[in-house]
């Protein structure tokens, strides 16, 4: 009797022993998988960074900062196309942000879940993954084509058009995370909704606000699609009125031309974007951090 | 059925408030509703001038939502109404025409966690004021440091009145809200449960600061804690099932309930 009584736990140990080793040796097994698969897909960014720096550095001086692209073997810069990006971005940035910002603030403070709110939603949502290269298109029809001509200014539209919905969605979501009651405190103050949404929510929300902002830059920054049919590309500095160039342009052009020097210009406006979409990036986490 | 007869006539005569001087506030046969769901029954209640009402009941009672009445905040929400009368100087507040955020800063709201404004101390005090009267620097400044003073919290901030609110402890930050409430100079002041989320110590301070407060202005809290109604309060409504059971003052509520209901949760049977 006092056997069995001893004999039970040691079973029961035993089963647990060996449960425990089927345990530890899947866990070995999927951690092993895990760290292949992060492998892999780190191995393909590393390789898309190398080439850059590998082949965009050489070209990297203060020349081409102040030339602007001039014919094969003429010694060009990127100059007028560092300042159309700039520009155009930033012009598609103070189109698009006031709008995103009304639309999201509509949808998180007003809607709720209404038809319109979620039909607005849902409409947002589509446009921020529609295909950028039907941006433009829609752009040069309305624009372009009856208008008689590119210009910086039609790019800056089609830009800001792929601003909006990044910013509706960031404002929504940012403004949802404002706690209720500091809402009910503000209006048991004796406040109106707007002077509530503009002074208490908005600014306890700015971090996000902003960062949402910055997101769209750095999309908007590198976009090419949307620019073929609108700013077009020029080979010179030009004002917002006719065709305007832009690196994302530049480097479609240039990437596959026959000339060394422009293929040289071409990964080295690469490497621009991409430092500058990496800092906006580095930023917008800080601020995010910050927030957290 | 005479029973009920009898006790709904007892009921109608019982007296809303149970200490003497001028009604600041009166609720007359105040229905609630979330939705379909009735929360408040009939409630009858009077708010003496400058005394402190205390209103005590078990979680889901309608105590809260009597407060949430009381300044329109469930306005906010589509679905909740309200049916009945709340008489302030003689206009009905219930009614469609009444100017919201003026009411507002008749009847101040401070609720159950501290909620400072994402700004310093001192624009979290002008924040309020800015919304009703056009104050000179001067005049902004003086108010900033009779609001702060008045809530206990000036010689604790004072040197520090353009950091922001979050920095402040919890306690103080409380502190910040009731001057943020009172510094727009209402005539009620509603609290909810202002000291739940509180250290002893700091609630202490408040209940302290309640007793300075009542000097001037009407005061209603919603309070769980037995001990702070009794020690707060003038008078005492106990709330259940979102009807007024029974109003008395604080030492006869606690010690001689006139209602059985009203003993067995002052005693603690249920609740």
């Amino acid at each position: 009797m006092s056997a069995t009584a001893l004999g039970a736990p040691s079973r029961a140990a035993e089963v647990a022993r060996s449960l425990g080793r089927r345990r530890r040796n899947v866990d070995r097994v999927a951690r092993v998988l895990a760290v292949l698969a992060t492998l892999v897909a780190l191995a393909f960014l590393a390789s898309i960074l190398v080439t850059l720096f590998y082949l965009g550095v050489p070209g990297l001086s203060l020349h081409m900062f102040y030339t602007v692209t001039r014919s094969p073997g003429d010694h060009g810069g990127l100059a007028n196309a560092i300042v159309g990006s700039v520009v155009q971005a930033g012009l598609a940035t103070l189109i698009g942000t006031p709008i995103g910002l009304m639309v999201g603030t509509y949808l998180a403070e007003y809607a709720g879940r209404s038809m319109l709110g979620n039909a607005v939603r849902f409409v947002s949502d589509i446009l921020l993954s529609a295909p950028s290269i039907l941006i433009g298109l829609f752009i040069y029809q309305i624009l372009v084509a009856p208008f008689g001509g590119f210009s910086g200014f039609a790019g800056a539209l089609a830009l800001a058009i792929l601003v909006i919905p990044i910013v509706v969605r960031t404002t929504e979501d940012m403004l949802r995370l404002i706690p209720i009651s500091l809402r009910e405190a503000s209006i048991a103050l004796g406040a109106p909704r707007w002077k509530t949404i503009v002074f208490i929510c908005y600014r306890a929300a700015l971090d996000g606000l902003l960062t949402g902002v910055l997101l769209a830059v750095a999309r908007v920054a590198g976009e090419t699609a949307p620019l073929l049919f609108t700013s077009l590309g020029n080979s010179d500095f030009s004002g917002l009125g006719s065709a305007m160039s832009s690196l994302p342009v530049t480097i479609y052009q240039y990437a596959a031309s026959a000339f060394d020097d422009w293929v040289q210009l071409a990964w080295t406006g690469a490497l621009l974007i991409t430092l500058g979409v990496l800092a906006i990036n580095i930023v917008a986490r800080v601020l995010i951090r910050k927030r957290s | 059925m005479e029973q009920a007869t009898q006790r709904a006539i007892t009921k109608s005569l019982a007296p809303s408030h149970a200490i003497d001087g001028p009604i600041k506030l009166a609720i007359r046969g105040l229905d609630f509703y979330y939705g379909t769901n009735k929360a408040l029954k009939g409630i009858s209640l009077d708010l003496p001038e400058c005394r402190v009402t205390g209103m005590i009941g078990p979680s889901g009672c309608g105590k809260s939502t009597v407060l949430r009445v009381l300044n329109r905040m469930y306005d906010l929400y589509p679905g909740q109404r309200a049916a009945g009368e709340v008489m302030l100087d003689g206009e009905n507040i219930l009614d469609k025409s009444v100017d919201l955020n003026a009411l507002r800063s008749r009847i101040g709201m401070v609720f159950q966690k501290p909620t400072p404004f994402p700004m310093t101390i001192y624009e979290n005090i002008a924040f309020g004021v800015k919304l009703h009267e056009r104050l000179s620097r001067a005049e902004m400044d003086s108010r900033v440091e009779w609001s702060l003073s008045r809530a206990a919290l000036w010689a604790e901030v004072k040197d520090r009145l353009n950091t922001p609110a979050a920095g402040l402890s919890g306690g103080q930050q409380q502190r910040l809200c009731i001057a943020r409430t009172i510094a727009t100079r209402p005539e009620i002041i509603l609290l909810d449960e202002p000291t739940s989320a509180l250290d002893p110590i700091s609630t202490l301070k408040i209940e302290e600061l309640i007793d300075e407060l009542k000097k001037d202005f009407t005061i209603a809290i919603v309070t769980h804690n037995m001990q702070q109604a009794a020690r707060c309060a003038d008078q005492v409504a106990f709330f259940y099932l979102g009807e007024l059971v029974e109003v008395g003052q604080a030492g006869q509520i606690f010690t001689a309930p006139k209602e059985r209901r009203t003993q067995d949760y002052v005693t603690g049977r249920f609740g």
